[in-house]
C-alpha cells in the first residue's frame, strides 16, 4: 500500500493510504477529541467534535471521516478549531442530564473527560433536556435517554455487530433520539441483553443494572452464608479497572479482594465449566451415537439463548439441554453444597461475578429454580465488582494472592478457556476425543478454533469418525450458521456460539474500553492460564469426578438431569401472521 | 412480556393484510421505495397511521428490521405512528407561510375545532399538525387536508369555507 506524507501541527507523519486524520494524529500522540468515533466501528461522523483545520479548505473538516492525502497540512489546535469544539461540547452538554455525581459512569465518562479537557465552566446556553422515559424494567440494562449524546455507537453495536436490530435512531431535529421501534421497553423487543451497547456507550446513557447494594445487604446479614463464583473471563479483565496492563491475570488478587469484601466462600465457575463439559460432551456423544438433532449447539451464553429463543425458536432442538456453568453452579449451591457444608439451604446466598449483563436476565428465569429457591441470587458484572472493591477502599494492586475454596475451587485449563471464543469447543473436543476413543489426545491445542475471526471451523478425526465443528462469536456471525441449518445445509455436528464478539472476554459487562486490541490481550492471557495449569481436561478434574461419585451419579443421569439440565423455550416475541395469510 | 399473538390483531385484518401484500407487490418489494409503500398503507388504515402490528407485518414481508421501519415512520412528518383522525389537517410551518401569516389560519382552526397541534377532536374526525413545506408557497398561507392543498387562507371566512366541505 502507498504511504502518504502529511503534516499535523507541523509534525511530519507518514501513514498508509486510507488512514483517517484522526488515526494519523494518534501516531504522533495527538488526541483529537471525539465521541462517536470508536476504533472497532464504522465511521459515523455524527458528533462533529473531531473537526480540524486543513490548509486550503475554508470549512473545518471532520478528522474521523476524512482520509489523508499527499501534502495535507492539518492543524488541530487553532482558535477556530478550539472554539468550534468547545461550542459543540456546550451544545451537547445543554442537552445532557448533568447528574454526574450520581452517575454510574462518574469518573469513567468520555463526555466528562472532554469537559475537563476543554475547561467547560459556564455556558450561556440554557439546558433543555428533551428525554424519553427511563427504560429500567428489565433485569440487565438501564437506558436513560436524558444522558444520550446521540453518537450512535450503540446502534452500530446492535445493528452491525450483533444484527439484533433493536436500537435505532429515530425522529429528527430536536426530537432525534435512540430507541427501539415504537419506543418499547427492551424486554418487549428482541433485545438479547448482551450489553454490547452499554460496553461502547461513551456516557451513562446505557448502563448495567447495578446490583451491588443487594450484595452488600446479603454480606451484612449475619444469617446469610454468602458464597460467590467467578467466571473465567473476569480474572483477565478486572485488572483494567485498577490501571494494570491490559490482559493482566489477577486471579489471586481477585480472590483476596472477594475475601476482604466479606464473602464466606469463594468458588470458581471454571469448576462448573468442567462440569458443563462432562454433561455437554456426553450429550454430544449420545446424539452422535444414538441419534439426536445435529448439529448440537452450545447453551452457555445467555445472550445467545435469548437470541435463539426470540428469533430462531424453530431451531431450539439444536440447543444442548445443559444449563450454563453459572446456573449449574447455582443449582449445586442450593442442593449439594448445603448438604456437605451442613448449612440450611435457605441460608445460602449465591452471588456470581460475570463478564455479562445477560447473566442477570438468565438468573431470573423462572425455571432456574432448585429446591424451591432461585439458583443464583445476584449477578454482578466485572464492572460492578470493580466498584465494590473501590468502594471498600481495598488497594487491589497491593493485595497478596489468595486461592479459591473447596469443593468448587479446582478448575482445569479446559474450564479456563470457556472465557474465549472457541474455548467451549476446544474443551469439549479434549474430553469427547478421550471418552470416545479411550486413548490419550496426541496434542491438546485445537488452534483452528482459536482467535478472533468471526466463524472458525475444524475437522477432528476421532478414531475413524470425522467430526466437523464450527465456532461463531457475535450474533451477526451466528446468524450465518443458523441460516445454513435452516436450509438443511449445515455440515457440522457441533457448533459453539457466543453472543459477544471475542466470547466472554468481550462480554457486555467487562470494563469499559474493551476494544479488539484489548480482547486479543485477554485471549492470550486465557490461553496462558490454560497452559500453566497441571490439569487441562475436564474429565480429569478430581473434584468433578468426586462430585459424580458421591452425589450426581453419572453424566446425563437422573440427578444430573434434574439439576444441570433445563428446557429452552420460545420467548414468544414474534408476531404470528400465519392466520392472516391462509 | 409480549406473548405470541395468535388470536388475531386489532387492526390488521385478513383483508388489510391482503391489501398490504398488494401494495408491497406493486413496488416489487423494493426496500428503497419504503416511504411510498408506507404512505400507501397508511392511507388505507383508519385514522391514518401505522400501528406496530402493521409495521411488524411489513417488516416480515419485506425482510426489513422493524427498527428500520420505525426510523422511517418517525423521520417523515407525513407518516404517523399514533392514530390521527379521518381528516388530517397539515399546516405548513415553513418560512413563507409564516411570513404571509399562518397564525390566522392556525387560530381559526383551533377555534373551529377546539384542538391544538398534535391533537384530534373527540369524535376522531379531525387531527391538526404542522408539517414542513409542501411547495404551495405561491398560494401561501396553505394547508393540506388528507393530501389536498388549500391556499390563500388569510381570513377566517376563507378557512371556514374550506371546512364547510368537510363536515
Amino acid at each position: 500500500m502507498k504511504n502518504i506524507k502529511i503534516k499535523i501541527d507541523n509534525i511530519d507523519v507518514i501513514v498508509p493510504e486510507g488512514t483517517t486524520i484522526l488515526e494519523a494524529a494518534k501516531k504522533v500522540k495527538i488526541n483529537i477529541p471525539h465521541l462517536c468515533y470508536h476504533p472497532d466501528q464504522a465511521i459515523k461522523a455524527n458528533c462533529r467534535l473531531c473537526v480540524v483545520d486543513v490548509s486550503g479548505s475554508k470549512k473545518l473538516t471532520a478528522a474521523c471521516s476524512s482520509f489523508v492525502y499527499e501534502g495535507m497540512e492539518v492543524h488541530t489546535n487553532t482558535k477556530k478549531v478550539r472554539d468550534m469544539q468547545k461550542g459543540i461540547l456546550e451544545l451537547i452538554l445543554a442537552n445532557h442530564d448533568q447528574d454526574c455525581l450520581k452517575c454510574l459512569r462518574n469518573g469513567n465518562c468520555e463526555l466528562q473527560a472532554l469537559c475537563q479537557r476543554f475547561n467547560i465552566s459556564k455556558t450561556n446556553l440554557e439546558d433543555t433536556v428533551d428525554a424519553l422515559p427511563l427504560d429500567d424494567t428489565n433485569p440487565s440494562l438501564i437506558r436513560d435517554s436524558a444522558k444520550c449524546v446521540k453518537c450512535n455507537r450503540c446502534v452500530d453495536a446492535c445493528q452491525k455487530v450483533q444484527e439484533v436490530h433493536v436500537l435505532t435512531h429515530s425522529h429528527r431535529s430536536v426530537h432525534y433520539n435512540i430507541t427501539p421501534a415504537y419506543e418499547m421497553p427492551l424486554e418487549q423487543t428482541f433485545c438479547v441483553f448482551c450489553g454490547q451497547c452499554a460496553a461502547v456507550c461513551p456516557v451513562g446513557a446505557i448502563v448495567e443494572k447495578d446490583d451491588t447494594a443487594k450484595v452488600w445487604d446479603a454480606i451484612y446479614d449475619p444469617k446469610k452464608h454468602v458464597i460467590v463464583q467467578v467466571a473465567p473471563a473476569v480474572r483477565v479483565a478486572l485488572g483494567d479497572a485498577f490501571n494494570l496492563p491490559k490482559g493482566s491475570i489477577v486471579t489471586g488478587k481477585m480472590v483476596a479482594a472477594l475475601r476482604r469484601l466479606g464473602f464466606d466462600k469463594i468458588f470458581d465457575t471454571n469448576f462448573t465449566a468442567d462440569l458443563t463439559i462432562m454433561e455437554e460432551g456426553n450429550e454430544l456423544i449420545q446424539r452422535l451415537t444414538k441419534g439426536g438433532t445435529l448439529p448440537m449447539i452450545t447453551s452457555c451464553s445467555p445472550g445467545w439463548i435469548n437470541f435463539i429463543e426470540g428469533r430462531y425458536d424453530h431451531l431450539l432442538d439444536h440447543l444442548s439441554s445443559c444449563k450454563s456453568p453459572q446456573q449449574m453452579f447455582g443449582a449445586l449451591s442450593k442442593s449439594y453444597y448445603p448438604e456437605i457444608a451442613g448449612i440450611g439451604s435457605k441460608n445460602v446466598y449465591t452471588v456470581s461475578i460475570m463478564p455479562c449483563t445477560a447473566k442477570k436476565y438468565e438468573a431470573q428465569r423462572p425455571e432456574m429454580i432448585t429446591n424451591g429457591m432461585p439458583e443464583v441470587d445476584a449477578v454482578l458484572t466485572t464492572r460492578e465488582l470493580a466498584r465494590m472493591i473501590q468502594s471498600a477502599g481495598i488497594d487491589f494492586v497491593g493485595l497478596e494472592e489468595d486461592q479459591f475454596d473447596n469443593p468448587f475451587g479446582i478448575g482445569t485449563g479446559a474450564g479456563a478457556i470457556f472465557g474465549a471464543t472457541g474455548g467451549v469447543m476446544e474443551a469439549a473436543l479434549r474430553t469427547a476425543y478421550e471418552v470416545i476413543t479411550g486413548k490419550g489426545l496426541p496434542g491438546l491445542n485445537f488452534t483452528e478454533v482459536r482467535g478472533l475471526s468471526g466463524i472458525k471451523e475444524s475437522t477432528v478425526l476421532i478414531d475413524d469418525m470425522e467430526l466437523k465443528v464450527a465456532v461463531a462469536h457475535g450474533l451477526g456471525n451466528a446468524k450465518i450458521l443458523l441460516k445454513q441449518i435452516e436450509k438443511g445445509e449445515s455440515p457440522y455436528a457441533f457448533i459453539e456460539i457466543m453472543a459477544c464478539p471475542g466470547g466472554c472476554i468481550g462480554g457486555g459487562g467487562q470494563p469499559i474500553k474493551s476494544t479488539r486490541e484489548v480482547k486479543e490481550k485477554r485471549m492470550e492471557a486465557i490461553y496462558k492460564i490454560d497452559e500453566d495449569l497441571p490439569l487441562r481436561k475436564s474429565h480429569k478434574n478430581p473434584d468433578v469426578l468426586k462430585l459424580y461419585e458421591n452425589y450426581l451419579g453419572e453424566p446425563l443421569g437422573h440427578k444430573s438431569h434434574q439439576l444441570l439440565h433445563t428446557h429452552y423455550h420460545s420467548r414468544g416475541m414474534k408476531y404470528n401472521f400465519s392466520e392472516l395469510t391462509k | 412480556m409480549n406473548r405470541t399473538k395468535t388470536e388475531g390483531f386489532g387492526i390488521l385484518t385478513r383483508e388489510l393484510a391482503q391489501e398490504i401484500d398488494k401494495t408491497i407487490n406493486l413496488y416489487q418489494s423494493n426496500s428503497t421505495k419504503l416511504v411510498g409503500i408506507l404512505l400507501d398503507i397508511q392511507g388505507i388504515i383508519p385514522k391514518q397511521y401505522i400501528p406496530r402490528e402493521v409495521a411488524a407485518y411489513v417488516s416480515e414481508k419485506m425482510n426489513i428490521p422493524l427498527s428500520k421501519i420505525y426510523d422511517v415512520i418517525s423521520f417523515y412528518a407525513a407518516l404517523s405512528d399514533v392514530p390521527r383522525a379521518d381528516y388530517v389537517i397539515q399546516l405548513c410551518d415553513s418560512v413563507v407561510c409564516k411570513v404571509t401569516g399562518n397564525t390566522t389560519l392556525r387560530d381559526t382552526i383551533s377555534q373551529l375545532l377546539g384542538i391544538k397541534e398534535q391533537e384530534s377532536t373527540p369524535d376522531g374526525k379531525y387531527w391538526l399538525e404542522y408539517t414542513p413545506c409542501f411547495g404551495a408557497c405561491d398560494i401561501s398561507p396553505a394547508m393540506r387536508i388528507n393530501g389536498k392543498v388549500f391556499g390563500h387562507l388569510t381570513s377566517q371566512d376563507s378557512v371556514k369555507a374550506v371546512f364547510d366541505q368537510y363536515r
